[in-house]
């Protein structure tokens, strides 16, 4: 397939840099300022090499690449609230003019399902969104695939960050500051990580698994949402005492979406530590399943959005 | 059989406690229990068998009359005995919280017996980590008895009680206490 990519982030880029290997072109890819266009699919290798130097992937403009030729949208521009804009409007553009989508951008599936799923009823195209949910991890296409009648919750550790920060406080001893701090040396947290620790991307990810289970539709603004920040060291400790740990676990249930730190038990399922991710789906036939894997990153993102491009290809 | 005889008809009942490993300690948990009328039918100290914390699990069968069990249940909380399980059905289910911030200053033990009174549930063991005492945020563990099926109940008690104090609460994920 012909895909164009917007956003030159770690998955935009990634998704760009393993197309070929999964038999697809790249015929356009942008970033917020720029776009490499080509109808016979663009130089991926160079493109990524001018934007190491110049900041620029090419010399088109942005919009360019909303009307390249292509068959699927990749839409992996940063995930934005509210109106999801301006995700949202490159999503309307591709249905409109009868292409695919393929999401990585989370903000479209959360704070507005009831409009994706409308613009894609009027459409030819087919929009998917594995990667929005879990990274690698083949979450939704696994509800998919039992049925979202048969899945009656959901709920897991859906963010990296928050974590990684859980964990290192809970083996070393440390304080939330500290650990963070690291975190952010290590390159796992972003300068600004409140989106990750104040529970607000997790979040996102049980809204959207709650749109897909389909009761009602759901945005963040229907989430019950607590992070991590400021919980004290002391707290892990004493969890450890009795056997437990901590933490963030999203649940997306009839009763709604939820977000917050939780007491697991150490050796348990949920207790995955450092930057992994796991979801439990509660079957109504064939009890709990466990999916686990990598949550985040841009190669393992990107496996998830070619992979749902490979099933509009079939 | 009248309504009145069935209530002084004695019936069996299992009651489980902690103890500290101390000389008296037994005793002193035993002598309520006798003296409110209840039939001792068996002790089982399991010495050889402390907790992490430290204390001695015991399982007492007695026999009294139904109308003064909840009185001898009363009696071995009030002289301090720790106890985990009480008849067939109370308490059949434990749960455990976190209460994070001025956990000290908000005065625990008024909490504590909020929870109790608010929950109907049973403060089993409690353990407290302030290492800055009370200028830092602290931290305490409850360990709550409650009645079978009611840890959601509880759990809804110990929030608003938390809420009141503006103490924070990690919850667990009760529905998948053992089975994780």
């Amino acid at each position: 397939m012909k895909l164009a990519v917007l956003g030159a982030g770690a998955v935009g880029r990634s998704v760009a840099d393993l197309a070929a290997e999964y038999g697809h072109e790249v015929t356009a890819l942008a970033d917020s300022t720029s776009a490499a266009v080509d109808a016979d699919g663009i130089d991926v290798a160079a493109a990524l090499a001018q934007k190491e130097e110049t900041r620029r992937v090419g010399s088109a403009a942005p919009a360019d690449a909303l009307d390249a030729e292509y068959d699927a949208l990749v839409e992996a521009t940063p995930t934005t609230l509210g109106d999801a804009e301006p995700g949202f409007g490159h999503v309307r553009a591709a249905l409109e003019a009868d292409r695919h989508v393929v999401l990585a951008n989370k903000g479209p599936v959360a704070e507005r399902y009831a409009d994706l799923r409308e613009l894609e009823r009027d459409s030819e195209g087919s929009v998917m969104f594995e990667a929005t949910v879990g990274g690698a991890i083949p979450v939704l296409s696994t509800v998919e695939s039992y049925g979202p009648d048969s899945i009656s919750a959901a709920r897991g550790v859906l963010n990296g960050t928050a974590n990684f920060v859980l964990s290192r406080m809970a083996a070393e001893g440390l304080g939330y500051e500290h650990v963070l701090a690291e975190a952010q040396d290590l390159g796992v947290a972003e300068a600004d990580p409140s989106f990750d620790v104040n529970g607000t991307d997790a979040a996102l990810k049980c809204v959207i698994l709650a749109n897909v289970l389909g009761d009602r539709e759901y945005s963040l603004g229907d989430a019950d949402v607590e992070g991590i920040a400021e919980l004290p060291g002391n707290a892990l400790e004493l969890a450890a005492e009795d056997g437990r740990t901590i933490r963030l676990i999203g649940e997306a249930t009839p009763d709604g979406v939820r977000v917050g730190p939780r007491l697991v038990p150490e050796n348990g399922t949920l207790a995955v530590s450092g930057t992994r991710n796991i979801v439990q789906l509660e079957t109504d036939h064939a009890g709990r399943l466990n999916l686990s894997g990598r949550g985040a990153g841009g190669p393992e993102t990107a496996t998830a959005v070619l992979a749902d491009v490979n099933r509009l290809g079939n | 059989m009248s309504p009145s005889e069935d209530t002084v008809q004695p019936k069996p009942y299992t009651v489980r406690f902690e103890l500290e490993d101390e000389p008296g300690e037994l005793l002193r948990a035993l002598e309520p229990i006798a003296e409110r009328g209840g039939n001792l039918l068996s002790v089982f100290h399991e010495r050889g068998n402390v907790t992490p914390r430290g204390y001695i699990p015991v399982e007492v069968d007695l026999e009294c009359p139904p109308d003064r069990f909840d009185a001898i249940v009363t009696e071995l909380r009030e002289t301090g005995v720790n106890v985990i399980q009480a008849g067939a059905e109370r308490y059949g289910e434990e749960v455990t919280v976190l209460l994070v911030g001025d956990v000290i200053e908000s005065d625990l033990s008024e909490t504590l017996s909020s929870i109790e009174s608010k929950a109907d549930a049973s403060v089993s063991d409690v353990s407290l980590s302030a290492p800055g005492g009370t200028s830092d945020v602290s931290s305490a563990r409850l360990r709550l008895a409650a009645e079978t099926g009611s840890t959601g109940a509880v759990v809804g008690a110990v929030r608003e009680v938390a809420d009141s104090k503006e103490l924070r609460v990690v919850e667990p994920l009760t529905e998948l206490e053992g089975s994780a």
